[in-house]
């Protein structure tokens, strides 16, 4: 058994009175998709940004590649190789495919023995459109501003740049929202081969298809706490709605939660 | 398996690239290459025009003309090259015209202090320079400080510092031209690489003003004066930097979003600092060189010209909302604007026009720019600042 990558004890993050995450653990290993499911308000986005050096959690302890890992901001977790992926993607829509995956680490050639340097847009053109090819996405054109791109299009620049950069650890969160049905089809098609990469993903989602479509393990949170965690083999639907409305609670057996009657739309 | 192996039908809003029909492909085109289109067919109309209103005696497209256009648009393009940057950096730099101004008078006083100290000419006329551009640059740090580090929107910001600067030239100027210059700067400020006097007795003369009078001095063109040279170098620099550099990339990025520019670790703040550096240098630069041309230094020389320089960054295609215009571009602007003013005074058409017309070029060229996007279904992300 090989050591998780990324391994969470008993995070608690609180603001003010509100306890927003309550003493969750959980460990990603190397190349497996988890998804993080919850209703809105679980606490799934505060959990990541505990995660990604965006908030600092109140109590418990993070362990990255096996080392006591305190990220004190999101570029230090980047620098680490843990990248996030929010919806608006963090790129620059009047630059193109090349630029974008390059954007604040250029490429640069030396003239003059380095008094100046110019940008090396050929060599970044070939490395981004390497690394696209290895992860099966083709655009029409790489040197277009990629505002022409579509969101799916766009969502995928994101994802290599991710992989561009050495990305140990992906946080996904909610990339198929805002995306037509085929385009859906083709993000979650990465994240199967970033899994192929040996990248391991954190999917955040409340889209259950989603979530059966690509993970290997799922957890899910209500309230704040982490209520269960199954491998996506070994549950379903029914039984996720469940944990998300807190309809049921394994880690909590002896005080059992108010039953509800639940009704799923087939 | 493609990804465009069917036509797929997306929600409205989203459009995969690689689909314009072949009218969106021309009218894309055209709206990119309309300011060319536009410069050459004004050029045009006024080689036709002028010759008839003056019964022939008078031509548009001569050597001595297009020498006046070119010395013409020298500080108006200067203040909008540094003002290029600003604006594709999503900012505004509305104090260039009085730093221009500033400058004129600094390097005035420090050209005439070092002369009067007994250093020779030229070292003396490199002091009135770094003066001029450093005193300006100083303006400039200050107005990129206050913008990146306090977040004052960079309209109020440098609004303020416009007055402010007004107020210090004038107060050095002690309220009048700067004289008292040294008469031979006049030379660096209005000699030429080349001149030209046709027929008889005539001849090319490099690099030295022939001392020629009366009936040869009115054949005599002076070809690529020294500032327009200046100014040309500026202008390269400026477009190396712009498209091959990573300041340029960063600019553009910043401009077209500053979210992802923060996140992928961009110095943001530092870069918004050096680009207001830049516009007042670029500023600071026609200060020094008006300063050359009239062998003197005014505290109003500046301020009117700061509208025409916006101008010629708008019509050059610089998108107001940031990331998105060159160097070229505002080039064209600039020549467009000294093309238009020239050729209607020599239409002898009331001085006055000049401004509805130029005002009415600028509406023209935004809605062009406009149709663009339109054409291209893409929405313009509202700028905060």
């Amino acid at each position: 058994m090989t050591e998780p990558l990324l391994s969470v004890r008993n995070i608690t993050k609180r603001f003010g009175g509100l306890v927003a995450v309550n003493n969750v653990s959980c460990e990603i290993n190397r190349g497996e998709v988890v998804g993080l499911l919850g209703d809105n308000g679980a606490g799934k986005s505060t959990l990541i940004k505990c995660i990604s050096g965006v908030y600092h959690a109140d109590e418990g302890e993070m362990f990255f590649e096996g080392k006591h890992a305190h990220f004190a901001h999101p570029m230090e977790a980047r620098r680490h190789g843990v990248e996030t992926i929010y919806q608006d993607l963090a790129l620059a829509n009047n630059l193109d495919v090349g630029a974008n995956i390059f954007l604040g680490r250029e490429v640069k050639k030396r003239h003059l023995g380095g008094m100046i340097k110019t940008l090396d847009d050929q060599q970044m053109l070939r490395e981004s459109r390497r690394t696209l090819e290895s992860l099966q996405i083709h655009f029409p054109t790489l040197t277009e501003p990629i505002e022409n791109l579509s969101g799916g299009q766009r969502q995928a620049v994101a994802i290599a740049r991710a992989v561009y950069w050495d990305a140990k650890l992906m946080i996904m969160d909610e990339p198929t929202n805002n995306l037509g049905v085929p385009e859906q089809q083709k993000v979650l098609e990465l994240i199967r081969r970033l899994r192929e990469h040996g990248v391991p993903v954190i999917l955040i989602t409340h889209t259950l298809p989603d979530a059966f479509a690509v993970t290997d393990r799922i957890i899910v949170m209500h309230r704040g706490r982490k209520v269960a965690e199954k491998a996506t083999a070994e549950t379903n639907t029914e039984e996720l709605v469940q944990y998300m409305v807190g309809a049921r609670d394994d880690t909590n057996k002896g005080v059992p939660s108010p039953q509800r009657e639940i009704s799923l739309p087939q | 398996m493609t990804d465009r192996g069917s036509r797929i039908v997306l929600p409205a809003g989203v459009k995969p690239s690689g689909i314009w029909t072949p009218a969106q492909r021309f009218a894309l085109l055209a709206s990119r290459v309309w300011a060319w289109l536009f410069l050459a067919l004004m050029v045009l109309f006024f080689v036709v025009t002028v010759p008839l209103v003056s019964g022939g005696a008078v031509h548009f497209l001569t050597i001595r003309n297009s020498q006046n256009i070119l010395v013409a648009i020298i500080p108006v393009l200067l203040l909008g090259l540094g003002q290029t940057f600003v604006i594709i950096g999503a900012g505004i730099d509305l104090s260039v015209g009085w730093v221009m101004s500033l400058a004129s008078v600094l390097s005035a006083l420090a050209l005439r202090w070092a002369f009067d100290g007994g250093v020779p000419l030229f070292p003396s006329v490199l002091v009135g320079l770094i003066a001029g551009v450093g005193g300006a640059a100083v303006v400039g740090f200050i107005n990129g400080v206050i913008i990146a580090k306090l977040k004052v929107p960079a309209f109020i910001v440098t609004l303020g510092t416009s007055f402010i600067v007004r107020g210090v030239a004038y107060l050095m100027s002690e309220n009048t031209t700067v004289i008292g210059l040294p008469p031979g700067i006049r030379a660096y400020g209005n000699d030429a690489l080349l001149y030209f006097i046709r027929g008889e007795g005539g001849g090319f003369y490099f690099l030295k003003r022939p001392d020629v009078s009366g009936e040869l001095l009115r054949r005599m063109d002076t070809i690529l004066p020294y500032p327009v040279i200046v100014t040309a170098c500026v202008v390269a620099c400026a477009i190396f930097l712009l498209r091959k550099t990573q300041f340029g990339r960063h600019t553009y990025a910043i401009g077209g979003s500053m979210e992802a520019a923060v996140r992928t670790g961009i110095p943001v703040d530092r870069h918004i600092i050096k680009l207001y550096i830049l516009s007042a240098s670029t500023a600071g630069m026609a200060g020094f060189l008006s300063t050359l041309r009239f062998t003197a230094g005014s505290a109003v020389i500046g301020d009117p010209l700061l509208l025409s320089s916006i101008a010629a960054v708008i019509i050059g295609g610089v998108s107001l909302f940031g990331g998105a215009g060159t160097v070229i571009g505002t080039v064209i602007g600039a020549l467009i604007i000294a093309v238009l003013t020239t050729g209607l005074v020599m239409l002898n058409v009331e001085a006055f026009f000049q401004f509805i017309v130029v005002g009415t070029v600028v509406i023209v060229a935004v809605l062009i720019d406009q149709s663009r996007d339109l054409i291209a279904g893409r929405h313009r992300r509202r700028a905060e600042t």
